[in-house]
């Protein structure tokens, strides 16, 4: 039996004439897709706002295009974009490990380590980065000099605080301080995202602490920290930019620097702007890359072209399945 | 060390627990336990939920701290050092040393979700016992053959059955050559169809001589493989025997209302 291209086998051997037909019918049918009026206006309604806007900021004379453009690749503002980023790495490395320090003393079962962590958590997310920042710049009126002293032996070493704390140095400690407590709590979320039996087994294949901590634990938490650590990177990128106050040559102490001589404000802030969204934008792909590799497990067991250009663009670890 | 003459222990006998007690704060879970495994059988624990079933082979591999009373593994304790009479509390990489000779099998197979089949079973052998990665995966291979999953060496956990997941678990504790497996109820998550390929894997164990200790609720399974049935209840064991004396002809109310209900 075989009506209008449907073969017997395609229906099984039960099939009578009348499955034919009703088959034959549920094939005719087509779906007309809802039709979405009010979406359609909303676009034309945000288009229209969008190219308004667009057409007073190009025309507007006081936006100074041509300064922008000017300034955009100035050495001054490219060495502010540096030290911009310099910071960011160097306060997001210290924080990542400050921070999962203090959470590994917060989920400690011992009140000695937990307590202190809880304080340090509660101080250094509780009080402004930019008080922290003067604070530290200004630890040289708390203390002249900074030495080691043990008593019957006399003085180790000795210095003048004016020259540790450095701005450079004061930005780095403040901020990565700060940086640490955020990091504390989203590192410890993310052990506690880990069940406990994941712990326990380890244990029973004889991991020692350290070591199922480091190969079970916190690649599995990784996949919770890693996007608010993205965030986070983001956050301290812009927050960077407080470590001007204190004359640390970021990029915002470079625009500033020279908008006082050439009153050029507006330009140099759209300089400054262009620059912290060009960084965010590759942190954030960035980001998509890593929040891709710490879940390989949750995709496709065969891996897609995508994943194993991953695999080498970030082999963390050994791989060791052939 | 070996402390099987010292406590009167026959030294063919793989785990002796006497006089076992533990609290959790004011609520004591164990009341007296006393159970002597002798290598290469296989004991089964049955009880009513909470009887502490659980907390007793977590005692065993030292997860659990004792508060009295006296567990030895192959004549040894797990946590601590004996020396004049006292009892030293072992740092925690003598104990995972320790530790890495009983296997421990558990009812929802925690297998690690970001490694592959083949990475959860040379894991420990590779960074706990120091193997070369070629030899321990050769060794992996056939441990996965062993337990019929050869083919799934390169998968994750989690697009595997439960079945699966459960015998790639029994691997993985095999993969640390240990002289004892403690199984925790490793049925009990799993779907009914899928309970009868893990209980081969166990039953193909026992008959190649694997000291085995299994808390379970399959009866059938108990009155084939164990050689010593041991009813638990409310802390202490209430009964022990030859499966088929004590499922025939229980000897204890507890036992015999318990079995009523079960079988
Ligand atoms: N870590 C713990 N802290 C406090 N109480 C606990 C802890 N572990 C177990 N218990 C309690 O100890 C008792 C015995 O628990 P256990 O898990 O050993 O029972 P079980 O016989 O294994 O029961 P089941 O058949 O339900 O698994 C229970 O009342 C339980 O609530
Ligand atoms: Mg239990």
């Amino acid at each position: 039996m075989e009506t209008a291209g449907i073969k017997r086998e395609d229906i099984g051997l039960e099939s009578s004439k009348a499955m034919v037909e009703s088959r034959l019918a549920a094939d005719m049918l087509t779906v007309v897709p809802l039709r979405h009026p009010w979406r359609s206006a909303a676009v034309v309604i945000v288009l229209a706002l969008v190219a308004l806007l667009l057409y007073s900021v190009a025309t507007n004379p006081e936006f100074q295009w041509p300064a922008v453009g000017h300034y955009l690749f100035n050495p001054l503002i490219l060495a502010g974009v540096g030290m911009t980023l310099l910071l960011t790495v160097i306060i997001m490395i210290l924080s990542c490990i400050g921070g999962t320090v203090v959470a590994l003393m917060l989920i400690s079962s011992s009140r000695l380590l937990s307590i202190p962590a809880k304080l340090f958590v509660w101080f250094f997310r509780g009080t402004p980065a930019l008080v922290q920042l003067i604070f530290w710049y200004n630890l040289a009126l708390l203390f002249k000099h900074i030495a080691l002293y043990i008593p019957g032996y006399g003085t180790i070493f000795s210095i003048d605080t004016n020259d540790v704390i450095t701005p450079f140095t004061a930005a780095v400690i403040a901020l990565s301080l700060q940086e640490s407590g955020y990091m504390a709590e989203i590192v410890r979320n993310g052990l506690k995202s880990v069940g406990h039996g994941q712990t326990e087994a380890a244990l029973c294949l004889g991991m020692k602490p350290s070591l199922l901590m480091r190969r079970i634990v916190l690649p599995q938490a990784m996949r919770v920290i890693i996007p608010p650590t993205g965030n986070e990177t983001i956050n301290l990128l812009k927050t960077t930019s407080l470590v001007s106050t204190i004359a640390v040559g970021d990029l915002l102490y470079s625009a500033q620097s020279i908008y006082a001589r050439t009153f050029e404000t507006i330009p140099l802030l759209l300089v400054a702007s262009f620059w912290y969204l060009a960084i965010v934008s590759i942190t954030s792909i960035g980001q998509g890359y890593l929040e891709r590799h710490f879940s390989r497990d949750e995709m496709a067991t065969t891996g897609s072209a995508l994943s194993t250009l991953q695999a080498h663009l970030f082999s963390f670890r050994k791989r060791v399945a052939s | 060390m070996s402390h099987f003459e010292r406590f009167g222990v026959s030294p063919d006998t793989m785990i002796h627990a006497a006089g076992v007690r533990k609290s959790f704060g004011s609520l004591e879970v164990l009341k007296g336990v006393d159970v002597t495994v002798t290598k290469g059988r296989v004991a089964c624990i049955i009880g009513p939920s909470g009887s502490g079933k659980s907390t007793f082979l977590r005692c065993i591999n030292h997860l659990e701290e004792i508060n009295k009373g006296l567990i030895l593994v192959d004549g040894d304790f797990v946590g601590y050092r004996l020396q004049h009479n006292r009892l030293f509390q072992l740092p925690a990489a003598a104990i995972c040393q320790r530790r890495a000779e009983i296997g421990m099998v558990f009812q929802h197979f925690n297998l690690f979700p970001n490694m592959t089949v083949l990475e959860n079973l040379i894991e420990a052998p590779v960074r706990v016992r120091r193997e070369p990665i070629v030899q321990a995966r050769e060794r992996a291979i056939g441990l996965l053959e062993r337990v019929g999953l050869a083919e799934k060496k390169n998968v994750y956990p989690r697009h595997l059955s439960g079945g699966q997941q459960q015998r790639v678990a029994i691997a993985r504790a095999l993969a640390m050559n240990p002289k004892v497996l403690l199984f925790d109820e490793p049925t009990s998550a799993l779907d009914p169809e899928l309970v009868g390929e893990v209980l081969e894997v166990m039953k193909d164990l026992a008959r190649a001589g694997m000291t085995m200790v299994v808390v379970t609720h399959e009866i059938g399974f108990a009155r084939e493989v164990a050689d010593q049935l041991i009813f638990m209840d409310d802390g202490v064991v209430v009964e022990r025997g030859t499966p088929g004396q004590m499922i025939a002809n229980p000897a204890s109310r507890r036992t015999r209302e318990f079995l009523g209900r079960v079988l």
